[in-house]
């Protein structure tokens, strides 16, 4: 972005100033399903502070959200309802899968759990621990703030066509 | 084992003589089998007179190679004294079936339903016998012990699951 | 009048609707399993006429995880990492319980020092959990701070279990036997730093709710329950205190050394919400007593039973001992083997009766173990708290039982 001498005034390239705004609040989808929804909510309430990267509103509505924070074990009941949550949600959207159940089925391997969310939908950031700590979601965060700035948007919209 | 135990068998026996069997036991425990033809009647003594009004668990074991296959586990806790007691009745069948205790005690409702869509057993009276944990259309009963765990192989290790 | 309006007044009779009978129109709505006010993957379906809810019906299984299953195929101390994600919000809570019923069947003890750090985390554990509710029952009902100044708390008591267990949550630290590790040095500092500015805490939630009107509205005569159906039920807990019946599992069958310490049972009389919320607080200043007593009463020893078939040696004498290594290697790569039997084992965990049913064949891997989760019994209560009550009050009975989908469904 380039400044001009007098007047203050900013100019840049429009793509980039959405990317920016849009990166400056997600705002994420409740979708907390077990022990990493705790830690999610704990990154969210006051010593983690989500709301610095004005994350604090967890829409209840995924109508009115961009990003899904899969936070805990996803179950062969669970699949469907998670597809069609994302499906509501509007363009453009992203997905981090946090804790190892969401990435890889974490701790189980069996019948009752659905090996990895990004069989069910595509993931953009994989938050690997059980449960992670609060700090380590939000480093995942902060790389989606920095894949969404370098037009991760545009590029995912112009491969699929 | 203690006096309130030895108390509570020797009740058992002189209520319902040979309807119930001492299994072994660990320390004060006391776990009985119980005859399946007569075990409504002595649920309903249990519950009330017997003091054993409240059923704290009711869970099923599948014992793949024992005939009869099924077991169903009843723990039963007296509030009084404080006591507990663990009934073991016998299941068989194909498929298997027992009688449902949710009249006489209305909290195995959920937990019959659970035995149902684990083990596929049957419990007759029960007023909704559906799957509860698994989805309505899954095929099988996953806690037996001839249903495979499901493991996925592992993805490029070259390894086959549970090594 | 005018026989135009006689002539009107008649032909109108039949044209109005006097009476409109709508008993029979009800409405069936979904409710989960994703929303924000149903404390995890609990779906209900509500059948409501007009606002009141006719019948309320629990769907659950929608974090069903096989647990049950995948401790078969696990040795006895690997299930440890298993069950302790059921309720996760009491994870030391299901351990115990677990370890209780295991060193039941292998018939061995555990050393004194064992069984206080044992009683000392889960009551602190149920610090924790009761926080958490209180956080998300005021969050529920539109007290949001409570959401903060719950976790604010629950954080101190977090960072202290990172410090003795490693983790925030999921331990795998109560193992059969005693525990995994003893406590490190310094670790009274943060117990007894929580002891001194937690009572003023609970205060002010105090201050903050419990004689504000609009909590008062939101929670007096809300959800229920006579002491009657909850026995029925099965429910156990504050559900069970708060009609008045003073039922503990630590008072009737006492684990771990804990008919050692004193402390009451808050019971409250009128089954609803508030005053499940009133016992829960009572609860957690219970536990703070046990916990002073704790650090009074600890003394130095082994934490686990150094038994070698069950515990792998200390390091040091890896070096020295042959037997050691031998030792150390079948429990790592075969684990140990149960005396074949079956044991019922339960514990007070902050939502009621949680128990273990255990049967082993002989065999190093559980032949069957199934808990018996105090949320998958009280959820059977939540039809009756919600019986012909408004649609508005069913956040507040939702959160007032406190479910913990992962020990429903486990």
């Amino acid at each position: 972005m380039s400044e001009s001498h007098k007047g203050g005034l900013l100019l840049g390239s429009f793509d980039k100033v959405v990317d920016w705004a849009r990166r400056s609040s997600l705002w994420p989808a409740t979708f907390g399903l077990a022990c990493c929804a705790i830690e999610m909510m704990a990154s969210g309430a006051s010593r983690f502070d989500l709301s610095r990267f004005g994350m604090e509103v967890f829409r209840a509505s995924p109508r009115q959200a961009d990003l899904m924070i899969v936070a805990g074990r996803v179950s062969q009941k669970m699949a469907p309802v998670l597809r069609q949550i994302y499906d509501q949600m509007p363009e453009p959207k992203w997905v981090i899968s946090m804790g190892a159940c969401a990435s890889c089925g974490g701790v189980f391997n069996n019948y009752a759990l659905i090996q990895g969310v990004d069989q069910i939908v595509p993931v953009d950031i994989y938050v690997p621990g059980c449960p992670p700590r609060p700090e380590m979601l939000i480093d995942g965060i902060m790389k989606l703030h920095e894949k969404i700035l370098a037009g991760e948007y545009r590029h995912r919209l112009a491969v699929s066509k | 084992m203690s006096k309130a135990s030895a108390a509570l068998i020797a009740r058992l026996e002189s209520k319902f003589a040979g309807v119930f069997a001492l299994s072994a036991s660990l320390g004060d425990d006391v776990i009985v089998t119980v005859d399946p033809s007569r075990w409504i009647e002595a649920a309903k003594w249990l519950s009330t007179e017997g003091g054993f009004g409240f059923l704290s668990n009711l869970s099923a074991v599948d014992w793949l190679t024992r005939e009869p296959r099924f077991e169903i586990v009843y723990n039963l806790t007296n509030f009084s004294l404080p006591q507990r007691l663990m009934v073991k009745l016998p299941v068989d069948g194909n498929p298997p079936s027992c009688p449902s205790v949710t009249a006489i005690w209305p909290t195995a409702n959920f937990h019959e339903r659970e035995a149902f869509d684990m083990f596929g057993i049957v419990f007759d009276g029960h007023p909704n016998l559906e799957r509860i944990l698994m989805p309505d259309e899954w095929e099988g009963h996953p806690l037996r012990k001839d249903y495979a765990i499901g493991k996925v192989p592992i993805e490029f290790k070259h390894l086959s699951p549970g090594v | 009048m005018s026989d135009i309006v006689k002539d009107f007044e008649a032909r109108a009779q039949g044209a109005f609707v006097e009476e409109w009978d709508d008993s029979d129109e009800l409405m069936t709505i979904n409710m989960g399993p994703q929303h924000p006010s149903t404390h995890g993957v609990l779906r209900l379906v509500l059948t409501l006429e007009g606002e009141i809810v006719r019948e309320a019906k629990p769907v659950i299984g929608y974090l069903h995880t096989g647990m049950e299953k995948e401790c078969e195929d696990n040795n006895w101390r690997q299930s440890v990492t298993i069950v302790t994600r059921m309720d996760y919000l009491a994870p030391f809570h299901n351990e115990l319980v677990y370890s209780l019923g295991v060193e039941k069947l292998l018939g061995i003890d555990v050393p004194e020092r064992g069984q206080v750090i044992r009683i000392l985390m889960t009551e602190l554990n149920r610090i924790s959990s009761h926080l958490v509710w209180l956080a998300t029952q005021g969050m529920d009902m539109g007290a949001i701070s409570m959401m903060l100044y719950g976790f604010r708390e629950r954080e101190l008591l977090v960072d202290f279990f990172e410090m003795v267990t490693g983790l925030r949550m999921n331990h795998n630290y109560i193992i059969p036997g005693g525990v995994w590790q003893d406590l490190p040095d310094g670790w009274r500092t943060p117990v007894e730093d929580f002891i001194s500015i937690f009572p003023r805490k609970i205060d002010e939630y105090e201050t903050l709710l419990t004689n504000n009107p609009i909590w008062k509205q939101r929670t007096v005569g809300v959800g229920v329950i006579t002491q009657e159906q909850a026995l029925a039920l099965g429910a156990t807990g504050p559900i069970l205190r708060a009609t008045g019946l003073d039922w503990d599992i630590r008072k009737a069958f006492p684990y771990s050394g804990i008919e050692r310490y004193e402390f009451d049972v808050p019971t409250a009389t009128e089954g609803d919400v508030f005053a499940r919320y009133k016992v829960r607080l009572d609860e957690m200043r219970q536990s703070l007593r046990i916990v002073s007593q704790v650090l009074d009463a600890i003394e130095d020893g082994p934490h686990r039973n150094m038994d070698p078939k069950i515990t792998p040696p200390p390091r040091k004498e890896l070096v020295s001992s042959m037997e050691a290594v031998i030792h150390h290697f079948k429990l790592v790569t075969q684990g140990y083997k149960v005396p074949a039997g079956e044991t019922y084992v339960s514990i007070e965990s902050p939502r009621g009766e949680l128990g273990a049913h255990i049967v082993s064949d002989g065999g190093s891997n559980p032949y069957r173990m199934h808990m018996r989760d105090p949320s998958f019994v009280n959820l059977q209560s939540l039809p009756v708290m919600m019986k012909d009550t408004l649609v508005a009050d069913t956040v507040a009975a939702i959160a007032s039982v406190d479910p913990v989908m992962g020990g429903v469904d486990r």
